[in-house]
C-alpha cells in the first residue's frame, strides 16, 4: 500500500450472518442481524437487504431492540462501544463508550435504562473469565457518551449470548456456564447455583449449551451437550428444584427459544430440524425438517407470527409459525468446517471460478452443492445440488465432496468431479458433466462416469473450444493416466440425447501427472508429469515435445494469452517461476520465487503469482515476455493464498496510468486463509462506489395484506385524479436555483444564519416559477447582486454562505444561456442575447474579482 | 425446507447387444412357422408376381407354397433324383429345375408334367436360370459346362466350357439379356456375353463359390465361398471392393433387402448375418437350428424363408403393425383419459384467485422408508423378490446409501433364517457382477463378521454360505486367467508397434482391447459414459 496509494486491497463482501442471532422487529418486517463490522437490517419478504447500519470498528456482538422504543436498536461490539439506532432510516443515535470489549448485550422491560452486557473479567482483551455487568445509560443530549459506570451482577459467565436469558418479566437472569446453572434474582439480590455431575451413566455430556427462560411463567429451560433439554422449575429454592428431560436430538443442542406466549418451545441443532415443543404437554412436537445446514440460532418475532433460524452455512431461514419456509437469506457459505479434521486442511477444494454467462463466481458450498455467487451484488444466486443424495446431518461421516469443477469456455458445459474417501473402503470417484438448460436457465445432469480414474483426479480442463471444434475435457489423475473426454453422438436409438465418453488416455514413462492446461488457440495440452512437462497435440494425440527443468516437480501450469501465446509458464516445488518458448522449445527465462499460484488473466497477457514469503504473500503482476512486473504489492495478506480468480469486469475501467491498468479488464479476487474474499480495487472505482451507494433510496411498500388489496385499487384512482395537479406543482421543483436555496435554509444550523427578514425574500425568490425570459432574469440577477453588495459590508461572517449561493446563481444562468442556444432564435432574440451577453460579461467580470 | 433426495439409482450402460434401428427392424418378425421337407433344402425362389408364391427344392421334389399357407400349394414331384434350383421366370408362369440325372426340367406352374426335357450335360445340374428376355434358360453343371438353351425350339444355343470345376452357381442380368455370370468351385466367376462365345471378364475369389448375388443396379456383384463374401465392382472391370469374413463357416447362401440397404447371408454356422451395404458392417443377426443351405426374402421384407441341413424349412412373417402396437399396449392399462383429466381442465377466470397445490413427492417403497430413518425396512422393501430379480441395480443403490449413512450394519443384523437367506441368495446372484462387486463385497463382509457366531446352525445359511465361496474361488481363477490373457497381448501389442524417437506407449492402442476382454473383469473401469 505505499508503493502504490492507489490500489487497495479490500475486503469483497460474503461476511458472516450467522453469528449471532437475528432480531426481527416487532411489526415483523425487518430483520437485524450482525454482519462483521455492520449490521445489516433485510426485509423479511423480500429477502433484500435494505441498509447497513456502519459504524461499528471492530465485529459486531450483538442485536437488540431496545424495550422502551421498538424503533430503535441497541448493537454491541468488540471495539467497546454499545450503540443505539433507528434501524428504519439507518440513522445512528447515539454511542455509548463502555472502554472494554463487549461480548454480549441484554436488556429487559423492567430495567428501564440500563443495559446488561457480558465483558472480560478484568477489563483485559485477553482474558478468559467473563463477568456481566449492568450499565446505566446516561440521560444526555449529546452523540457520544461516556459510561464507564459498570456494577457488576454474576462474574464467571459464558461469553457466548445463548447462555444467559432474562426471566419472566426481567425478575431473574439465568445464566449457564459448564456444568453450572446461576440464578440470579434482582428483587432478593440472591443468586443460586446448581451444577450436574459431568456425565450421566450412558456417557453422554452434561454441559450447558444454551439457556431459554419462559416469558410467563417461573421455568428454565436448558440444552446440553448430549442433546437433552432440561425444564427446570422451583429454582427459587436451593434444595427443592426440580427439572424434567426432554430428549429428541442426538446432538448437543445449539438455540432454544420460548414463543411470546410461552406456549411453544423451539429447539434446534446439528441435525438441521426445528423441534417445536408443546410447553406442559411435551410428548406433542412438531417439526420442520431438512432445513439445509446444522441451527445455529433460532429466533421468534415478537409477535410470535415469524421464527427464524441460523444455520452454519450462513443462511437465515425465515419460517411462518412452523409451518412454511417463506424466505430464505443466503451469504456466501464458508466451508471452514469439518475440514479441520483432514489433512490437507483446504477448505475450498474446487478453485474459484467464474461462470463465463452469469460472471458469478462459482465455488464449494453446502456440503455437494457448488454455490454460484454473484460479486457484482454480493449476493449469493442460487447453489447447484451436484452430489444429489440426501445429506445426513450426523458428525463423523464421510459424505461426498465435489473437490474439481471446471467450465467451459461459453459456459454450455460444467463439469464436476465428487468423491468419498472411506477409511477402508475403496475411493469413490463420480466425474459428471452438467450441460446449460436455456429453458430453466439451469445446469442439466447429462452424464454421470463413475470411478473416471482409479485415482484421485488432480486436475481437469475443457478445451477453449472454437465454434467449429467439439468441445473436450481433460483430465488427469494420479494413476498415472490422463483421459481426454468428448460429447459422442448416441450410438444406440434409446438414448436421448449426446453424452460423453472417454475418447484417449495417455501416459508417459508411468509418472503421475499433476496439472493440464490448454493453449488459448486450444490448438497445444500441456500436461505436466511431475518434473517434466509434456506438450501434445489434441487433434491427432501425438507427443509433440517435452520441456523440463529439473528441480522440484511442477505445481502450476499456465499458457500465454493473446500476444504471449508462444510462451507457457510453470512454477515448481523447488521455488522456481519458469517461462518456455513454445516456438523454440527451450526456456526463455526463470527466476527463483516461491510461488504458491499462479494463474492468467483470461482477457488480457497479464499473470498473477502469489508469492509466499515470511508468513506474508505477496502479489506479482506481470507480462510473460516483459521482464519487469507490471505492478508489485508486498503483504496482501498473511498466510497463503491458494484460491484466486480474475473476475472480468462488467463495464472496463479506463485508467491509463500503468501500475492499475492491470485492473481494467478484470479483477483480482481471492481467498485467504481465514476464507475472507478480498479483491483489489482502484481509488476511483471506490469513489465511484461511494457515490453510488448515496443514491441508493429504498422505498418500503405497504405490505401486502386483503386491506392493501381492497383499498389498493380504491387510492390508486384517487391517486391517478390527483396526478394532474401534483404534476402542476412538480414544475415548480426542479429548479436548480430553488433547491439549492431551501437545502441551504434547512441544513446550516441555525446559529449561524442571517437574519430571517434577509432569508425571506431569498426563500421567495426561489420558490418564483422560472423565469424564461432572460431580461427578467438579469434584473433578478441585477436586485441580487445589489442586495448582496449592500449586505456584505455589514456581515462579514456570513461570507461564506453569499459566496455559495452566487456560484449557484452562476451557475443557473450559465445553465439558461445553454438552453437558449439550444433552439432556433428569432433574430430579435439573438440581438437581445447578444446584448446580455455583453451586459452578463462586464458585471460577472467584476464579481470575479471581488 | 429441502425435499427429501430419493435414493440415486445409477442407469447401467446395458451391456451385450445395442438397440438400434436395425435390431427393431429385424426382431419386428413371428415366431417362426417351421415345416418338415423330404431332404436338405437346396434352394428357394420367390415368384415375382403376386402373390408372391415360394418354390422350395428339397430332394427329389419341388413345392411351391403360398405367402401364408403351411401346405404345398402345388408339388412337382417328376423327378428322378434330387432336384436342384427350381426357379421362377419373371412373369411367374413358368419354372425351371436342374436335376442330378443332369436334365433340366421346365414346368407351367399350373400343370403337372415337365413342358421341355433339356438334355445335354453329363452330369448334375446345379444351376439354372431365366434370361431376362424369358426365351432362354440358362444353366451350369457338374460336368465344368454351362449351357444356353432356347425354350420354345428346346435347343441347345451355345456351351461354355471355360471352368475347370464344378458349377454351383450362377445368374443372369435383370437389365441385359445376353449377361450372365457364373462361379465354380476352381474360385474363378466368370462374366459371360451370349454375343460372344467367350467368357468378357473373370475373376479370383479364392474359394470354391457358393453364391452369387446381383445388385440391382447391376453395378456390383457378391460372391460367396468359403468363409467370405466378396463385392466386386463389374463397372471398374471386377475390382475387389470388399472382402467380409463374419461367418466363421462356409457362406452358402446371399440376399439382399427389398429397399437394397442390406445384404444377408447365410451359412453353414447357422446364423444370417445382416450386413449394411453402405459401410458393410454387420448391423445384425439371426440364430438357427442347423446349417442353412438357402435363405431367400419376399419382397418387401414381409417373411423370411430359410431351409436347412436338416430338411426343416423355417418361415418368419414381418409383425403387421396393428400386431407390435398390441404388444406394447397390453403391457399396462392405464386409467381412462378422463381420470386424468378431471379438474385439470378447468380455465381460472380473470379475477379468480389461484391457491397452488403443493406438489406432491412420489417417493418408492424403500425411500420412504429411509426417510423415516427405518434402515432394515428400507432393506427388505428393496429386496422384495420383483425388485432383486428385474432390476437388481436397486437394491444394491439401498446397500450402497445404507454404507454412505454409516447405517449398513444395522440394517444388516438382527435377521431371522429366512431374511438372511434371501439376502444370501441376492449376494450370490450378483456378487461377482463388476457393477455391483464393489459395494457387495462390503455388504458380504458385513454379514460374514455379524453373522459369524451363529455359523452351523441353520442347514440352509451353510449350503448358501458354501455356494458363495464356490462362487468367489471360481471368480478368482477368473481373474488370474484373464491377467494372464492380458499380459500376453500387452507383450504382443508392444512388440507390434513401431518404435518411436520419443520412447511412450500410447495406451490408446490398449483401450479397445480393454473393452474386448469380457465384462466378467472387476478392476476395470467403466469407459462408458452413462447416461442420465
Amino acid at each position: 500500500m505505499v508503493e502504490h496509494g492507489d490500489i487497495r486491497v479490500v475486503h469483497r463482501g460474503g461476511s458472516k450472518i450467522d453469528f449471532r442471532q437475528p432480531v426481527i422487529t416487532n411489526d415483523s418486517r425487518f430483520l437485524l442481524c450482525a454482519s462483521g463490522e455492520c449490521v445489516k437490517v433485510f426485509s423479511t419478504s423480500t429477502e433484500e437487504c435494505i441498509h447497513d447500519l456502519q459504524g461499528h470498528t471492530d465485529l459486531v456482538t450483538g442485536v437488540l431492540l431496545r424495550p422502551s422504543n421498538h424503533l430503535q436498536v441497541y448493537s454491541c461490539s468488540i471495539d467497546g462501544t454499545v450503540r443505539l439506532w433507528d434501524f428504519t432510516d439507518g440513522i445512528l443515535i447515539k454511542t455509548y463508550v463502555i472502554g472494554c470489549p463487549v461480548y454480549s448485550i441484554y436488556a429487559s422491560a423492567n430495567h428501564e435504562g440500563v443495559i446488561f452486557i457480558v465483558v472480560p473479567m478484568l477489563g483485559d482483551k485477553r482474558s478468559e473469565l467473563f463477568q456481566l455487568v449492568a450499565v446505566h445509560l446516561p440521560q444526555s443530549g449529546d452523540q457520544l457518551v461516556e459510561s464507564r459506570e459498570l456494577s457488576a451482577v454474576l462474574s464467571n459467565v459464558s461469553s457466548n449470548p445463548a447462555d444467559i436469558a432474562f426471566g419472566r418479566g426481567g425478575e431473574y437472569i439465568a445464566s449457564a456456564k459448564g456444568l453450572q446453572l446461576k440464578v440470579f434474582f434482582f428483587k432478593k439480590q440472591k443468586s443460586y447455583e446448581f451444577s450436574l455431575k459431568e456425565d450421566n451413566k450412558k456417557g453422554g455430556l452434561n454441559t450447558f449449551t444454551c439457556v431459554a427462560c419462559h416469558p410467563k411463567d417461573d421455568c428454565i429451560a436448558t440444552g446440553h451437550g448430549d442433546g437433552k433439554i432440561r425444564l427446570w422449575r422451583n429454582f427459587n429454592h436451593k434444595k427443592e428444584y426440580t427439572y424434567s428431560t426432554l430428549h429428541w436430538h442426538h446432538n448437543a443442542v445449539s438455540s432454544l427459544c420460548f414463543t411470546p406466549e410461552g406456549t411453544n418451545l423451539l429447539s434446534g441443532g446439528v441435525e438441521s430440524v426445528l423441534v417445536q415443543w408443546r410447553y406442559n404437554q411435551e410428548s406433542q412436537r412438531d417439526f420442520l425438517p431438512r432445513l439445509g445446514a446444522a441451527i445455529t440460532h433460532i429466533a421468534v418475532s415478537p409477535d410470535g407470527a415469524l421464527f427464524c433460524t441460523s444455520h452454519s452455512d450462513n443462511k437465515i431461514t425465515i419460517i411462518q409459525s412452523c409451518v412454511k419456509v417463506s424466505a430464505v437469506i443466503q451469504g456466501l457459505v464458508k466451508v471452514l468446517r469439518l475440514m479441520a479434521r483432514t489433512k490437507e486442511g483446504e477448505s475450498v477444494q474446487t478453485d474459484l471460478i467464474v461462470d463465463p454467462r452469469s460472471k458469478a463466481l462459482v465455488l464449494n458450498g453446502k456440503p455437494g452443492h457448488l454455490q454460484f455467487y454473484s460479486l457484482q451484488r454480493d449476493k449469493l444466486l442460487y447453489n447447484l445440488d451436484i452430489v444429489q443424495q440426501e445429506y445426513i446431518h450426523e458428525l463423523g461421516l464421510e459424505q461426498f465432496e465435489v473437490v474439481k469443477a471446471a467450465f467451459d469456455a461459453s459456459g454450455t458445459w460444467l463439469a464436476t468431479v465428487e468423491e468419498r474417501k472411506q477409511k477402508s473402503a475403496e475411493l469413490e470417484v463420480n466425474l459428471k458433466l452438467w450441460a446449460f438448460d436455456e429453458q430453466t436457465q439451469s445446469f442439466v445432469l447429462n452424464t454421470t462416469i463413475s470411478a473416471p480414474h482409479e485415482a484421485r483426479i488432480t486436475a481437469m480442463c475443457f478445451r477453449q473450444a472454437t465454434d467449429s471444434q467439439t468441445t473436450m475435457l481433460v483430465s488427469t489423475s494420479k494413476d498415472g493416466h490422463f483421459k481426454a473426454w468428448q460429447l459422442a453422438t448416441p450410438a444406440h436409438t434409446e438414448d436421448e440425447g449426446p453424452s460423453w465418453s472417454c475418447d484417449f488416455v495417455g501416459t508417459y514413462h508411468g509418472l503421475v501427472p499433476e496439472c493440464c492446461c490448454f493453449s488459448a488457440d486450444s490448438s497445444l495440452l500441456a500436461v505436466s508429469f511431475q518434473e517434466v512437462v509434456t506438450v501434445w497435440s489434441p487433434t491427432s494425440w501425438e507427443l509433440l515435445t517435452t520441456l523440463s527443468q529439473p528441480p522440484g516437480a511442477i505445481r502450476d501450469l499456465c499458457f500465454g494469452r493473446l500476444s504471449c501465446s508462444k510462451y507457457l509458464l510453470g512454477t515448481t516445488a523447488k521455488n522456481l517461476l519458469c517461462c518456455w518458448n513454445l516456438l523454440t522449445c527451450s526456456l526463455e527465462w526463470s527466476t527463483s520465487m516461491d510461488i504458491s499460484l499462479l494463474l492468467a488473466d483470461p482477457l488480457s497477457e497479464n499473470m498473477a503469482a502469489f508469492c509466499c514469503q515470511a508468513g506474508c504473500t505477496d502479489l506479482f503482476v506481470f507480462k510473460p515476455s516483459e521482464p519487469r512486473p507490471l505492478f508489485s504489492h508486498k503483504a496482501v495478506c498473511s498466510g497463503t493464498v491458494t484460491r484466486a480468480v480474475f473476475a472480468p469486469r462488467e463495464k472496463m475501467l479506463d485508467s491509463c496510468e500503468e501500475n492499475s491498468q492491470w485492473l481494467n479488464r478484470s479483477q483480482l479476487h481471492f481467498l485467504t486463509q481465514y476464507m475472507d474474499l478480498m479483491t483489489f480495487t482502484t481509488k476511483a472505482e471506490d469513489d465511484r462506489l461511494m457515490a453510488s451507494s448515496k443514491q441508493l433510496v429504498i422505498d418500503d411498500s405497504v405490505a401486502m395484506t386483503p386491506f392493501y388489496l381492497l383499498l389498493g385499487k380504491h387510492r390508486h384512482q384517487q391517486q391517478e385524479n390527483q396526478d394532474p395537479m401534483s404534476s402542476l406543482s412538480a414544475e415548480r421543483t426542479p429548479l436548480p436555483q430553488s433547491s439549492v436555496a431551501i437545502k441551504e435554509l434547512l441544513q446550516t444550523p441555525a446559529h449561524v444564519l442571517p437574519s430571517t427578514s434577509f432569508l425571506c425574500s431569498m426563500f421567495v425568490q426561489s420558490l418564483l416559477i422560472s423565469v424564461t425570459d432572460l431580461s427578467g432574469c438579469r434584473e433578478n440577477n441585477k436586485k441580487a447582486e445589489e442586495e448582496m453588495e449592500s449586505e456584505k459590508e455589514e456581515e462579514d461572517s456570513e461570507q461564506e454562505m453569499e459566496s455559495s449561493i452566487v456560484r449557484s446563481e452562476q451557475a443557473a444562468v450559465s445553465v439558461q444561456s445553454a438552453e437558449c442556444a439550444a433552439p432556433a432564435l428569432t433574430k430579435a432574440q439573438v440581438r437581445e442575447l447578444r446584448r446580455l451577453k455583453k451586459l452578463d460579461h462586464s458585471w460577472l467580470a467584476g464579481l470575479l474579482d471581488s | 425446507m429441502a425435499s427429501f433426495k430419493p435414493t440415486n439409482i445409477p442407469v447401467y450402460p446395458k451391456l451385450g447387444e445395442k438397440v438400434t434401428q436395425d435390431t427393431l427392424y429385424w426382431k419386428n418378425y413371428k415366431a417362426p412357422v417351421q415345416i418338415k421337407e423330404f431332404g436338405a433344402i437346396t434352394n428357394i425362389d420367390f415368384s415375382p408376381v403376386t402373390p408372391h408364391n415360394f418354390a422350395v427344392t428339397a430332394f427329389t421334389r419341388i413345392h411351391i407354397y403360398g405367402p401364408f399357407s403351411q401346405e404345398p400349394v402345388k408339388t412337382f414331384t417328376r423327378f428322378k433324383d434330387t432336384a436342384y434350383c427350381g426357379r421362377f421366370r419373371s412373369d411367374g408362369q413358368l419354372l425351371v429345375a436342374g436335376c442330378e440325372d443332369s436334365v433340366v426340367r421346365l414346368f407351367d406352374v399350373g400343370g403337372k408334367v415337365a413342358l421341355r426335357m433339356f438334355r445335354g450335360h453329363t452330369k448334375a445340374v446345379h444351376v439354372t436360370d431365366f434370361t431376362s428376355d424369358r426365351y432362354q434358360i440358362l444353366t451350369g453343371s457338374d460336368d465344368y459346362t454351362c449351357r444356353l438353351w432356347d425354350i420354345p425350339n428346346a435347343t441347345e444355343l451355345n456351351v461354355y466350357q471355360e471352368h475347370t470345376d464344378y458349377i454351383r452357381c450362377g445368374i443372369t442380368s435383370k437389365l441385359n439379356r445376353d449377361l450372365f455370370i457364373t462361379g465354380s468351385y476352381d474360385h474363378t466367376l466368370k462374366v459371360f456375353d451370349a454375343r460372344v462365345d467367350k467368357s468378357v471378364m473373370s475373376m479370383d475369389h479364392g474359394q470354391p463359390i457358393e453364391s452369387l448375388l446381383l445388385y440391382p443396379s447391376e453395378g456390383l456383384l457378391v460372391s460367396a465361398g468359403g468363409r467370405y463374401v466378396k463385392v466386386w465392382d463389374l463397372l471398374k472391370g471386377g475390382q475387389p471392393l470388399v472382402s467380409l469374413r463374419n461367418h466363421h463357416k462356409t457362406v452358402t447362401c446371399l440376399a439382399l433387402s427389398s429397399n437394397g440397404q442390406r445384404l444377408l447371408s447365410a451359412s453353414l454356422d447357422r446364423h444370417v448375418k445382416v450386413y449394411s451395404t453402405t459401410n458393410y458392417k454387420v448391423v445384425h443377426n439371426f440364430d438357427y437350428a442347423a446349417s442353412i443351405l438357402s435363405l431367400a426374402l419376399a419382397p418387401d421384407d414381409e417373411s423370411i424363408v430359410v431351409g436347412m441341413t436338416n430338411s426343416i424349412l423355417s418361415i418368419k412373417h414381418r409383425k403387421s403393425p396393428e400386431e407390435s402396437r398390441e404388444i406394447s399396449g397390453q403391457q399396462r392399462r392405464r386409467p381412462s383419459y378422463r381420470v386424468f383429466v378431471k379438474g385439470k381442465n378447468y380455465v381460472p377466470k380473470q379475477d379468480d384467485y389461484l391457491v397452488s397445490k403443493p406438489v406432491k413427492q412420489y417417493l418408492a417403497k424403500y425411500d420412504k422408508q429411509l426417510k423415516k430413518f427405518n434402515v432394515s425396512k428400507a432393506l427388505d422393501c428393496a429386496l422384495e423378490k420383483w425388485i432383486r430379480l428385474r432390476n437388481p441395480e436397486v437394491p444394491v443403490a439401498v446397500i450402497k446409501e445404507l454404507d454412505r449413512r454409516g447405517t449398513l450394519k444395522n440394517a444388516l443384523a438382527g435377521r431371522d433364517e429366512q431374511q438372511l437367506s434371501r439376502l444370501l441368495s441376492f449376494l450370490i446372484g450378483n456378487l461377482v457382477d463388476m457393477r455391483f462387486a464393489p459395494v457387495l463385497v462390503v455388504a458380504a463382509e458385513m454379514i460374514l463378521d455379524i453373522y459369524r457366531s451363529i455359523l452351523g446352525q441353520s442347514p440352509v445359511i451353510d449350503r448358501q454360505l458354501l455356494r458363495m465361496q464356490d462362487l468367489l474361488e471360481r471368480e478368482i481363477d477368473y481373474q488370474k486367467e484373464l491377467v494372464e490373457v492380458l499380459g500376453m497381448l500387452d507383450t504382443m501389442f508392444a512388440s507390434s508397434l513401431p518404435k518411436m524417437e520419443v520412447p511412450w506407449i500410447s495406451s490408446a492402442t490398449l483401450l479397445p482391447l480393454e473393452v474386448a476382454v469380457p465384462s466378467k473383469k472387476l478392476n476395470f473401469p467403466l469407459e462408458g459414459g452413462i447416461c442420465i
